[in-house]
């Protein structure tokens, strides 16, 4: 059983199923257990009236959708994080049927990591290669016990260097001011390069004495893998500490071993990145609204759109905007269409037009997904609970879309 | 049924011995048959030259390192936008374009099939899901065993039945086309950092040569009975002095196959240096183009580079940091585990680096030199050497040496004294370049028998009409009417259809994918083998059960079977 919780994807869990409902999970963390064993399903479509929710059919979720999509000047289409690569694709087909603009949880998350990669490249593995060979593990601005709990013990064997909020597993424990991350990453980079004149007595709070130990530690390791979280990617400094780790890890290239990985959230961020990629040139943030594909990060991402107001439709799919997104996009969201697709009842609930519930993908729907590092996973179906999945629901909605333009194309001449 | 008839075709088709001529096809339900009848739609090919669809039998275009080449480089998306008209997705890209973009590009040259040079095991699903989306041409998947663990254990015990055991289990596990070996041994060296010079090397922790994995390879290939032979990237890529390297490698080949060759070379350009370093370095196409003439059992591609902006991707991890290091422009690097590596850096090859000249010239010294055009094969490593786009300037290049002498005026002054392509004076044919780009792509991936790379009846009809007459142009002087013709052909088409017509896509189209399965007797079914389980177990992420790449990632698809001999 191939776990869609987060991007670990372990693919070695045992799932217990009695009458249709999962009773038991082997192998799996909390956090994939209580996912397994949720149980509060949206039954079916809803729709938001003057009078509050009320239930409506398939079919009039869809109609509702396709002509919102169609007669939007500015469509956003958002979210993906945790669902297929095939219904991903759907959106991304979709978007440029219409016009519109697609991105991904990516832009609040990772985003930050692929503007430095895309700066300076990314030195990178397989997982299994730091489970073979890895004598020393730095985690950096991530908490893998909590976030990704079973990552240390399935991919990671060695761990000499850890940073983590879980700092009593580490060996070392660089505990620097917050901020201090550029710096921190910039004052090991000059060690390695053997420039250890230039370091002050402290940098964000660390000691140079404690710099050399972890430079030596380092350069010393056979085999070093560096992982990182969105404490660092969504920190001060952003895209530049990213841009300063890859270089410290191209650095320590040059004496032995090393790779990076961004330890990436949900189960199938990275799947859209790739899916994005391949279809459209760019991981997220397209906007196809000049007929091709473009791409500007700051400009064309959810975040950025809505607070401008530009955006007049939103459809969301597998994420909650509503959690997670700055006031300001949050409350221009609140006033336009939006319609979601997801199975649950969410935050972003609240102020949607319409949401139509679809299979979890993983769970009720199969299904591939990307894990951290780029290995793809086909996630498995272990029930049926008679929804729809995300794929047929968004291949539904970009055949309805196509349709109604060739009527609309014909009326129009 | 649908029937179609391609009247006054000016047909080249090697592998039936036809030279030029003027022909109809009869073509129903996608195949060519002797006659169709009088309903069938009619295409008047106007006398234009018709060839077999195009096969580019070592390109990168699907797959983890071709996807991160587009994903670190946005400049590159940037240098080759299209917009989204008729039923043409929008496009972006220069050297590693989106898949629409790979699959509208290759169709407007006439190409109809493909093969991804270099595929991990453990993310075939990403190639596959890829192949999904490349919809007009047929499609297959070189698949990597360079620093296969397994495999490395079998060539130390000697053993190449068991080689040849794992083998078949994982092509067929990953739906894989044929064995695809990247620097040999090099590849698990560079897991710690380190690599191979060359065959005589030992790889760390496994104590097998990389002469030892090739040997061991091309016997376990013919055991198995493989439509195609063992793909090689040889080891020391782009190194001077790496000539050396690659006659030694050639020396081990046997010849094992009497209907192909036994050994595929791949960008072999990249493989023919001389000179000691960067300041000495030189052509050695000649000795390497002699010992292919010499030895019918191998098959080489030249690996062209051509002048401007590309990317080099490849699984050889270790040679694209050293390339990084010359370049200082941005690095991505994969390992796999237990399988390969791979590297990816953008380059700009330039007329005035003395270094870049020299790799143009061995490419075509290459192809001039090696006498039978079913032994060099025209490629360019796409995108390594030049993004394929740029094939028709080869062919350009080959069919003239005015063409030729005018480039050499262009280019720094002290390539001559490294290199010898000012002094050939040959001038390839039209048959000899339908050889090197489709009919002898065919023979070396042994694809002849389910009817590609041929116009014969009971050929597949995936045909190329280019806008030229071949009795109207002579291509030594006219050679720019030559490299605008095959820069678009007329109509392109795939399986019986018109995909393409003068460039613009008019279907949204089906792609295939071929993949080879080599069935063993039970007692080498390497899944139910103890030792190999527990190393997969062991080492491994992923759940052996969950490796194979389920059928649903190869909707339409063409299995070539074949008994092996164990």
């Amino acid at each position: 059983m191939v776990c869609p919780y987060c991007a670990c994807l372990c693919d070695d869990l045992d799932v217990t199923i009695e009458g249709n409902r999962v009773t038991g999970v082997d192998n799996a963390c909390d956090l994939a257990t209580h996912k397994f064993q949720t149980g509060n399903r949206l039954p079916g479509p809803i729709r938001l009236t003057g009078k509050g929710w009320t239930g409506i059919g398939r079919e009039e979720a869809l109609d509702f959708t396709v002509e919102m999509l169609l007669d939007a000047d500015r469509p956003l289409i958002y979210g993906w994080s945790t669902t297929s690569v095939e219904a991903q694709s759907h959106g991304i087909h979709i978007a440029e049927e219409i016009g519109g603009v697609i991105d991904a949880t990516t832009s609040v998350c990772h985003g930050p990591s692929i503007l430095a990669i895309q700066e300076v490249g990314h030195p990178g593995c397989t997982l299994g290669q730091v489970k073979n060979r890895a004598d020393v593990v730095v985690y950096w601005g991530c908490n893998p016990l909590e976030a990704h709990p079973r990552h240390l013990s399935r991919y990671t064997t060695y761990a000499d260097v850890r940073k983590t909020e879980s700092a009593n597993v580490a060996d070392e424990f660089l505990h620097l001011k917050p901020g201090g991350d550029y710096a921190v990453l910039g004052a090991l980079r000059a060690i390695v390069r053997g420039k250890t004149d230039f370091i002050p007595a402290h940098v964000a709070g660390v000691p140079k004495a404690q710099f050399l130990r972890i430079g030596e530690i380092c350069k010393g390791a056979k085999y070093g893998a560096f992982f990182f979280g969105v404490g660092l990617t969504q920190t001060a400094g952003k895209y530049k500490n990213i841009r300063n780790a890859i270089e410290l890890v191209d650095e320590l290239n040059r004496h032995t071993k090393w790779t990076l990985t961004p330890m990436r959230g949900h189960f199938n961020v990275y799947g859209f990145n790739e899916v994005c990629t391949w279809a459209t040139g760019y991981p997220y943030a397209v906007d196809f609204s000049r007929g091709m594909a473009f791409y500007n990060p700051g400009e064309t991402t959810a975040v950025d759109i809505l607070a401008r107001k530009e955006c007049d439709a939103c459809l969301v799919v597998a994420s909650d905007p509503g959690a997670h997104f700055p006031r300001a996009a949050v409350e221009h969201l609140a006033s336009i269409p939006v319609v979601q697709i997801d199975p649950m009842v969410n935050a972003t609930t609240a102020f949607c037009d319409v949401q139509m519930p679809a299979a979890v993908t993983g769970i009720d729907a199969e299904g591939t997904a990307y894990r951290m590092d780029g290995v793809p996973i086909r996630a498995k179906k272990i029930l049926d609970l008679g929804y729809p999945t995300d794929s047929a629901i968004l291949g539904e909605i970009y055949r309805r879309i196509r349709d109604e333009r060739k009527v609309r194309e014909v009326k129009g001449t | 049924m649908t029937e179609l008839l391609l009247s006054n075709a000016c047909v080249i088709d090697p592998l039936n011995r036809v030279n030029g001529d003027v022909m109809d096809i009869a073509i129903r339900d996608g195949w060519i048959v002797e006659s169709v009848g009088n309903g069938a739609e009619v295409i008047d090919a106007k006398g234009f030259l018709t060839l077999a669809g195009g096969i580019d039998s070592h390109t990168h275009l699907c797959g983890t390192k071709v996807n991160f080449g587009r994903y670190m480089m946005p400049e590159d998306m940037r240098a080759g936008r299209t917009i989204r008209r008729g039923l043409m997705h929008a496009t972006s890209g220069y050297s590693v374009p989106t898949t629409y973009g790979n699959s509208y590009r290759y169709s407007a040259m006439g190409y109809t099939s493909i093969l991804e040079g270099a595929m991990a095991p453990l993310e075939a699903r990403h190639t596959h899901e890829e192949f999904s989306a490349t919809p007009l041409q047929d499609t297959m998947a070189n698949t990597l065993f360079d620093g296969n663990w397994s495999v490395m254990e079998a060539v130390r015990e000697k053993d190449v039945k068991r080689a040849a055991a794992i083998v078949a289990w994982t092509l067929a596990a990953v739906k894989g086309f044929a064995i695809k070996l990247t620097n040999p041994g090099g590849t698990e060296a560079w897991g710690w950092g380190k690599n191979v010079t060359c065959i005589r090397d030992t790889v760390p922790h496994f104590d097998v040569t990389p002469a030892e994995i090739i040997e061991t390879l091309i016997r376990a290939n013919e055991l198995l009975r493989l439509p195609h032979s063992v793909h090689l990237h040889c080891n020391n890529l782009g190194a001077p002095g790496n000539y050396q390297c690659t006659l030694g490698t050639f020396d081990l080949v046997p010849d094992l196959n009497k209907e192909r060759q036994s050994l595929y070379a791949t960008h072999v350009q990249f493989h023919a240096y001389g000179g000691t370093s960067w300041k000495d370095i030189n052509s050695k196409a000649e000795p390497v183009a002699y010992a292919v003439n010499r030895k019918p059992q191998i098959v080489i591609d030249m690996g062209q580079m051509m002048f401007g902006k590309t990317t080099t991707m490849t699984a050889d991890g270790p040679m694209e940091f050293n390339l990084y290091r010359l370049h200082h422009n941005k690095w991505s690097n994969h390992d796999v585990e237990l399988e390969t590596g791979s590297g990816i850096i953008p380059v700009y090859y330039s007329k005035k680096s003395l270094v870049n000249c020299v790799m143009w010239a061995i490419g075509l010294e290459l192809a001039l030199l090696v006498k039978d055009p079913w032994q060099c094969l025209l490629a360019t490593d796409n995108p390594n050497g030049a993004p394929f786009v740029r094939y028709p300037e080869i062919i350009g290049l080959l069919m003239s040496r005015r063409y030729r002498d005018e480039e050499l005026r262009t280019i720094h002054p002290g390539t001559e004294k490294r290199i010898v392509l000012h002094t050939l004076d040959r001038e390839l044919t039209w048959y000899d370049i339908a050889v090197m780009t489709r009919a002898g792509q065919a023979k070396a991936l042994g694809i002849t028998k389910i009817g590609k790379g041929h116009l014969g009846i009971g050929g597949e009809a995936d045909i190329a009409v280019y806008p030229i007459r071949i009795g109207e142009t002579d291509p030594s002087r006219d050679y720019a009417a030559v490299v605008s013709a095959f820069q678009r052909t007329a109509w392109t088409i795939k399986r019986g259809r018109v995909v393409t017509r003068d460039g613009e896509v008019v279907v949204e189209g089906t792609n295939r994918t071929i993949w080879a399965r080599s069935r063993v007797p039970e007692a080498y079914d390497i899944s139910k083998d103890d030792r190999f389980v527990k190393t997969f177990d062991r080492y491994y992420t992923v759940r052996m059960a969950n490796y194979p790449v389920q059928d649903a990632y190869i909707p339409r698809s063409t299995c070539i079977e074949s008994e092996a001999v164990l």
